[in-house]
């Protein structure tokens, strides 16, 4: 980290629009962390939901559009493992297609961190125990946990932060969302986010925990079915040490 | 087979998710094989070296494919089988129906085999005037209901004891009970019996074929393979020209993962190996053995982005993880191969436009990567397939189109602004603490509760968040679009939307 301590948020499409909160929490962690926090305020979509429909060129040009954005900064953070994965593992190939490309795409990849890695690992940052922590659940989502292998930083700083864990039935379970599988064959991505819900309230905790928007928009489409708080990393973290 | 569009996978899938009897038992049986996949994987000492090791294995054969391949035929041959290639289904099932008719057969013993359900021998044989019998339990129930494979390992998951008694009662002509499994499996025996004596040919599959010594390996649990290859006079095995390996010590390899990562056995109860037919003075064994060698669209597959997928062994693990799978069931994938395998070789082997919902068919979770013993990367070509269905037009255009408006919008910022705003003023009358309140025809999510856009986007709050870290109480200053600019925008998105419209009624039931 360089000695200023700057890091710029890339807040995702997705908290941009439907819930911002999570990434006023996300900024409100990182200045507790110690760090100013950017938002470049050109950015929008890292182009997922592009690649992951089979539009190559569409998502290679949002994926260059980030790369200018960002490369600037000395580190990136997102409140979210999916889009950090694309950034590291497509943005590489995606932007091969440039010249230099693939070296700046791989020098950003270098420097984009999911946020609890971003806490756990570069920060060094674990938040005091809070009084009242509520006891959770926590949905290892798919990218997160499979392409950056990052779960255990999650419930780290869940831990640390004084919530108990009530590990649900292979958290691995994917919640259903898929981006616009959920769209395309709804009523797969239903049954599986349903799910996903019942291991999750069979748990007895409180809040279900996830570190991811995408997954949490999708569940929260079902949260009638559950008497769970259905909560984002950051948003619970936040809140815990007020 | 069946075509698979996005309306066909759609109501297959719902059929399957609303019978709880087949959600539970794909729950029972694809937990059971999870559970122990994982208990037996560990008592080998480096499982990831050896998968490492066996990926590499199955990369080099494929990558010397066609030597491979020669040197079995030359070594089987030597080991007095008779070696037939066919280039398609038709040819194989003529090549099978060939060798049955030079036997003066009718009746036909066979083990289960994932490749004959491919080429859909069964009902080339009937036919041909030849009446073949499946004698794997599982894919007799499936015969005898004249179904196809629900999994690609355990074929009839879907059935009930119930819907089996049903079946054997009328095949044995007398009621039996579904709660007696002891004489309902007796009966299977008892009549099964009957046809490996009658019958005048057995064929069944490979799972994988040794070049060093041209011989053939069955891994089966119930011993019908091993009937099936001795007892009848004739033996025909139907093998994948992908199922090569060089060595025994490579087929060992190949082995201790097979049935591990299947059903989660150390070893499959029966796992046999045949070299050549019956020899002078052998008290059993057929007097010939023809190995069919079938390609099928494999070959086609080599030196491209998806030769990866040849390494497939049909452990059936990808399915028995897949969220997909266990949800939607095996019928609705609309062809033998199911589950995540199936949804990226059928297209592949078939055709894309035939089966163009299939690489859809997943939400890209990874779950099958994680615990294929050869580390086949599906979702990879998952995308790649998708993107091919993008290029080739498959891909209808109004929804191109909109793809493209989206990705276009999202690569200008103030446009994306006022677009979003917009949204957030025509939204209010449908906003409800739950989400948006749509009518169910025009939700395409269905069930599910559509999010709507937050009152003040990220953007919007930035400004605010921005000056408490300044600690200077810089007013807030809201950005709000110009009345221009709102009337430019929602001329701008009025073809879209109506795109969008469109689309969102084909989905809610019309396609």
């Amino acid at each position: 980290m360089s000695p200023s301590r700057r890091v710029a948020i890339m807040v995702t499409c997705m908290v941009d629009q439907v819930m911002p909160e999570v990434g006023v929490a996300a900024v409100k962690l990182l200045r507790r962390a110690g760090y100013s926090v950017e938002f470049p305020v050109e950015q929008t979509c890292c182009g997922q939901p592009f690649f992951n429909s089979g539009f190559r060129d569409q998502a290679a040009e949002l994926a260059k559009r980030s790369v200018d954005i960002f490369e600037r900064y000395d580190a990136v953070v997102l409140p979210g493992g999916s889009c950090t994965a694309m950034i590291r593992k497509e943005y590489p190939h995606l932007l091969e297609r440039w010249p230099g490309g693939v070296a700046r795409a791989e020098a950003l990849a270098a420097r984009t961190y999911e946020l609890s890695e971003f806490l756990v690992h570069v920060a060094g940052w674990l938040p005091a125990p809070a009084p009242h922590a509520p006891r959770v659940t926590y949905h290892d989502s798919c990218h997160m946990n499979r392409m950056l292998g990052l779960g255990a930083e999650s419930r780290q700083l869940l831990r640390a932060a004084g919530c108990e864990i009530i590990e649900m039935h292979e958290s691995d379970r994917c919640c259903g969302f898929g981006g616009l599988f959920s769209i395309r064959i709804p009523e797969v991505s239903n049954a599986m986010t349903q799910e996903k819900l019942r291991r999750a309230d069979a748990t007895g905790a409180e809040v279900l925990v996830s570190a991811d928007p995408g997954c949490l928009m999708q569940m929260r489409g079902f949260a009638r079915q559950t008497g769970l708080r259905l909560a984002h990393l950051a948003v619970l973290l936040e809140e815990l040490t007020r | 087979m069946n075509d698979v569009s996005f309306h066909s996978f759609r109501a297959q899938a719902a059929q399957a998710i609303a019978n709880a009897h087949l959600q539970s038992a794909i729950d029972g049986a694809t937990l059971k094989f999870r559970t122990e996949r994982k208990r037996v994987l560990a008592d080998l000492p480096d499982v990831e070296a050896m998968r490492d090791h066996f990926k590499a294995m199955r990369a080099a054969t494929l990558a010397h494919l066609d030597e491979y391949l020669e040197e079995f035929e030359r070594n089987a041959r030597a080991a007095g089988a008779q070696v037939h290639w066919a280039r398609d289904a038709a040819e194989a099932q003529q090549i099978v129906i060939g060798i049955a008719r030079q036997h003066g057969a009718t009746l036909a013993v066979k083990s289960k085999s994932m490749t004959t359900e491919e080429i859909e021998l069964n009902a080339a044989l009937v036919k041909a005037g030849i009446t073949p019998v499946e004698t794997d339990l599982g894919e007799w129930i499936v015969q005898l209901a004249a179904e196809s494979p629900a999994h690609i390992v355990v074929p009839a998951l879907h059935k009930t004891r119930q819907q089996v008694a049903e079946l054997f009662s009328r095949e044995v002509g007398r009621p039996l009970s579904a709660d007696d499994i002891p004489t309902l499996t007796n009966e299977a025996r008892r009549a099964l019996r009957e046809k490996f004596l009658a019958a005048q040919i057995g064929i069944s599959g490979a799972n994988l074929g040794v070049a060093e010594t041209g011989s053939i390996v069955l891994v089966t649990n119930e011993g019908n393979g091993r009937m099936v290859s001795s007892v009848p006079p004739v033996h025909v095995a139907v093998m994948g020209i992908e199922k090569i390996c060089p060595t025994w010590d490579d087929a060992a390899v190949w082995l201790e993962l097979l049935a591990r990562s299947s059903t989660g056995q150390p070893l499959s109860v029966y796992t046999t190996a045949l070299t050549g037919p019956a020899r002078e003075g052998d008290p059993d064994g057929p007097r010939e053995l023809h190995i069919v060698l079938y390609d099928g669209g494999r070959s086609r597959l080599l030196g491209t982005s998806y030769e990866e997928v040849l390494q497939c062994i049909r452990c059936g693990a990808c399915l028995n993880h897949c969220p997909v799978y266990q949800e939607a069931g095996g019928h609705a994938y609309g062809h033998a191969y199911s589950g995540p395998i199936g949804a990226v070789l059928v297209p592949l082997l078939v055709g894309l436009e035939q089966y163009e919902a299939l690489p859809h068919a997943s939400s890209l979770c990874g779950a099958c990567l994680e615990v294929c013993p050869a580390r086949i990367d599906l979702p990879r070509m998952l995308l790649d397939l998708r993107a091919e269905e993008v290029a080739r037009g498959i891909i209808p255009p109004p929804e191109q189109l909109i793809e493209k408006s989206a990705a276009w919008l999202l690569g200008h910022r103030r446009l994306f602004n006022a677009l979003t705003d917009l949204g957030r003023v025509f939204q209010r009358p449908l906003v409800s603490k739950n989400g948006l309140r749509v009518p169910r025809r025009f939700n395409p999510a269905q069930d599910r509760q559509l999010p709507s856009l937050a009152p003040r986007s990220f953007h919007d709050l930035w400004q605010e968040l921005a000056a408490e870290e300044a600690a200077a109480p810089v007013p807030a200053r809201r950005r709000r679009p110009s009345r221009r600019t709102i009337l430019t925008v929602a001329g701008v998105s009025l073809l879209p939307l109506a795109l969008l419209w469109r689309l969102l009624r084909r989905k809610g039931g019309k396609r």
